[in-house]
């Protein structure tokens, strides 16, 4: 929701804030030196560099990169845009000027594809979204505990330059629109574009018409300031020549004996830099040598004063509580910093409990694994134990049979030595212990080769 | 003309991505070096403001000094014998005077600290010079951190600390020592040698230079920082600066005739110091360093270092929470964290981090955030 602010001007003489103050003026009997003062504010300036950052707002073809390009007379860039795309959206470059030994960082922001879709309804919000996002992040920047605000890139934008085409009648209600919802954020420069299409009679009735349409819908455009003496005559008769009518061309044609910046055709050629011909020069006399502070200036303290005010009231903070009692920042912190306490603490103990039963199933699940594990441990032990039992009551019945053997043996050894020849008779007559003893031999020998 | 890169294309983040800064080169003169009058003219409007602290036992001349430095009488300097009391406790006193020149307005605000290191028991002396200091950081936060805030919020830091030492002539005394040493790490702190017409010249080198070992030796960085040069010859112009510190200076508010000369001088029965002769005194040199070249200077290293250093710390002390832009709990300071010392830990410029962190042997470890 825009929030049209009158400016809070704390201008308040200086008489009387020093008489409020109670501060003396001195006066001093010599020399002290610190007009040098403005000089040291100067350098410091220079070794910092500058940034200025332009918004351009205009459908496609009307004209915006050639007037800047033409403005701050170099080439920044060549391709055309498409009339095809679906939606608005910004493109932001940055570039570095330099000039004797002001460095100046400039960063052009042009939409794409404004006023190209059928259906125009959300074409301004992408813009809008833009500015809010540059405010964003300075305010984010701003409210860290740890900042360095002095060496931050300012990428919020000074000025908008908005190009109106030359229909010749009245504002198209897109671009009523779009200004009424950029108008508290940004300082709007109107510019009618292509103004070479106009004809002198044409171009006054068509600026009287548009003024008179800013005004009677309440779009505040950015006024150049009156209030310093050095600047005030000029910027008060520019003020009237609103919306300055520009062409824009860099391409040099010989006009006389110069090359001049011009548009050529066949009846005849517009000279961008001829005050007659068009209010180019006005325009980069107003943006660049006079103004080109003021719009920082009025972008820092107005503009981002406004979006910060806005951004911390939604939040819910405000300096005054209901009762009128001016709240500190204080108590509001504390009350949402205890809020915010007790949800950490209660998601905390939420996790805490699934972890814990987590922690639980897995134990159980463990405990059964291992109790399964012991089991079968058990039982292939018993087994095992079952095995080794029979192998050794085999092995003792197998010993006692050799022992048994080796007792016949010997008793029959014992009874063959006797009568030898009756032996060897006896063998062949009793074939049956022959092969008995053939027998025990060979099971004797199974026996050693077992074992 | 650069071979221009095409642009990326139209990203649907609101922020540029990675603005990819490309010199240009400009066919003619578009009149960009104008802002640097435009930015003159706005100064000159909204006039300068300048803070300065005087701290130094009585009848070092303070009062003189300050005086002399701004040409004018910013205070009714006190002649010994004229029968007032000294006072028993530290008090603090503030003046603000508007001077102007050529048109450049200057809206002078100094401090001065009479009682300072007067009474028998000096403990703790410099607790309500460091309470004073962090009031006024306290009241530039508070401001800054209203939600309707005024367009120019009134400045009354101190930007500059001239710490008065006695004319000794062997070394710093222990509560020297321990003042600046916590001064420095608030404010931007400028000794000086005071009433050094009761010094030869030799002495006041033998003395310099003890005091500059003696600074060395206690870690005490004073104005101007080494850790905040930004370049080779901000390196050059003030390592010389840094010689000479501590100045030698003499302060007066009377004027003699000298061979046909009006100077500003003291009078002796053996001659008459000059306060603007370099072979008498270096009062110029201290002159030129806190008005006509470091001004600017002193006013963007109390801002962006002293001031960020202050805030941050209530910031943290005051238990701040892990998420969210700057919610923090800001009850009023509690005296002690006004005059508790701070870790010196913002810098200048990011590549100075590593500077600091290493140099810096006087930096307290940071209280665990809770």
């Amino acid at each position: 929701m825009a929030m049209k602010m009158t400016c809070m001007s704390s201008q308040v003489s200086d008489d009387e804030q020093r008489k409020r103050e109670k501060i003396r003026s001195l006066t001093m009997c010599g020399h002290v030196g610190f007009e040098s003062l403005p000089d040291q504010l100067v350098n410091r300036s220079i070794q910092q560099g500058f940034r200025f950052n332009i918004l351009c707002v205009g459908e496609t073809g009307i004209g915006k990169s050639t007037l800047i390009n033409t403005l701050f007379n170099t080439s920044f860039e060549d391709c055309e845009s498409s009339h095809f795309y679906p939606h608005v959206k910004l493109k932001a470059q940055t570039y570095e000027l330099q000039e004797s030994n002001v460095q100046l960082k400039l960063t052009v922001v042009s939409t794409v594809g404004f006023g190209d879709q059928t259906n125009k309804e959300e074409s301004y919000q992408p813009i809008v979204d833009y500015i809010d996002a540059q405010f964003e992040a300075y305010l984010q920047e701003e409210l860290k505990i740890e900042r360095s605000l002095f060496n931050y890139l300012d990428s919020r934008i000074h000025v908008c330059l908005y190009f109106i085409s030359p229909t010749g009648h009245s504002l198209k209600i897109l671009d009523l629109l779009t200004m009424k919802n950029l108008d508290s954020k940004v300082n709007i420069i109107p510019v009618i574009a292509q103004a070479d299409g106009i004809s002198k009679t044409e171009l006054q009735k068509f600026k009287m018409a548009l003024m008179s349409e800013l005004v009677s819908n309440g779009v505040q455009i950015y006024q150049f300031p009156t209030d310093d003496d050095s600047v005030a005559k000029i910027n008060a008769a520019m003020n009237g020549q609103l919306p300055f009518a520009v062409v824009g061309s860099m391409t040099e044609v010989k006009v006389g004996n110069k090359m001049v910046k011009a548009r050529q055709y066949p009846w005849g050629v517009v000279q961008v830099e001829n005050e007659n011909h068009c209010d180019f020069v006005k325009l980069r006399e107003m943006l660049i040598c006079t103004n080109m502070e003021d719009l920082r200036e009025q972008t820092h303290s107005r503009h981002y004063e406004l979006y910060r005010r806005c951004k911390l009231e939604e939040m819910g903070f405000a300096d005054v509580g209901p009762e009128s009692q001016p709240v500190s920042l204080q108590q509001m912190y504390d009350v949402k910093r205890q809020e915010f306490c007790r949800e950490v603490q209660r998601k905390e103990e939420e996790l805490k409990r699934v972890y814990v039963q987590r922690v639980r199933e897995k134990e159980a699940l463990f405990k059964e694994a291992r109790r399964e594990l012991l089991a079968k441990f058990e039982h292939l032990k018993r087994v095992h134990q079952e095995e080794t039992m029979r192998l050794e009551e085999k092995r003792r019945s197998l010993e006692e049979e050799v022992i048994a053997f080796s007792k016949k043996k010997v008793a029959s050894e014992v009874f063959q030595n006797q009568p030898f020849l009756a032996v060897g008779s006896n063998l062949r007559k009793e074939p049956q212990l022959v092969t008995f003893m053939g027998k025990c031999f060979q099971v004797q020998g199974q026996y050693i080769s077992q074992s | 003309m650069d071979p221009l890169k095409r642009s990326p294309p139209p990203c649907p983040s609101p922020r540029p991505s990675s603005p990819r800064t490309q010199p240009c080169e400009m066919l003619g003169h578009v009149g960009i070096e104008t802002v640097l009058d435009q930015l003159k003219i706005k100064a000159m409007k909204t006039g300068f403001e300048f803070n300065i602290m005087v701290v130094g036992q009585t009848g070092l001349g303070k009062s003189t000094m300050v005086n002399t430095l701004f040409r004018s009488k910013v205070w009714k300097s006190t002649h010994p014998g004229t029968g007032v009391s000294m006072p028993q406790t530290l008090q603090l006193h503030s003046e603000t005077h508007v001077i102007e020149e050529k048109g450049v307005k200057l809206k002078l605000t100094v401090t001065d600290t009479p009682g300072f290191g007067d009474q028998i028991n000096n403990d703790k002396c410099w607790e309500p010079i460091l309470g004073y200091i962090n009031e006024q950081y306290e009241r530039y936060l508070q401001e800054e951190l209203l939600i309707t805030r005024q367009r120019h919020i009134p400045d009354t830091r101190v930007h500059c600390c001239v710490y008065f030492v006695p004319p000794t002539g062997h070394c710093l005394r222990p509560l020297d020592i321990e003042l600046l040493q916590r001064l420095c790490r608030t404010v931007n702190v400028v000794p000086v040698i005071a009433r050094a017409d009761s010094l030869t010249i030799e002495e006041r080198e033998v003395f310099r230079n003890r005091i500059q070992q003696n600074l060395k030796t206690h870690c005490i960085e004073v104005y101007p920082q080494k850790c905040f040069d930004e370049d080779i010859n901000d390196r050059i112009l003030n390592s010389k600066i840094r010689d000479r510190i501590p100045f030698a200076v003499v302060g007066a508010d009377r004027e003699h005739l000298v061979d046909g000369r009006c100077v500003l001088g003291r009078k002796t029965k053996w001659g008459v110091i000059e306060v603007e002769n370099m072979a008498h005194c270096e009062f110029p040199l201290l002159r030129d360093l806190l008005i006509r070249s470091h001004l600017q200077d002193l006013k963007d290293i109390t801002h962006n270092v002293h001031y960020e250093n202050y805030r941050v710390g209530r910031l943290n002390a005051s238990h701040l929470l892990p998420r969210g832009p700057g919610w923090v709990n800001l009850a009023p300071a509690t005296p002690e964290q006004l005059t508790s010392p701070r870790p010196l830990r913002a810098c200048r410029r990011p590549h100075d981090d590593s500077e600091e962190e290493s140099g810096l042997s006087m930096a307290n470890p940071r209280p665990a955030s809770s």
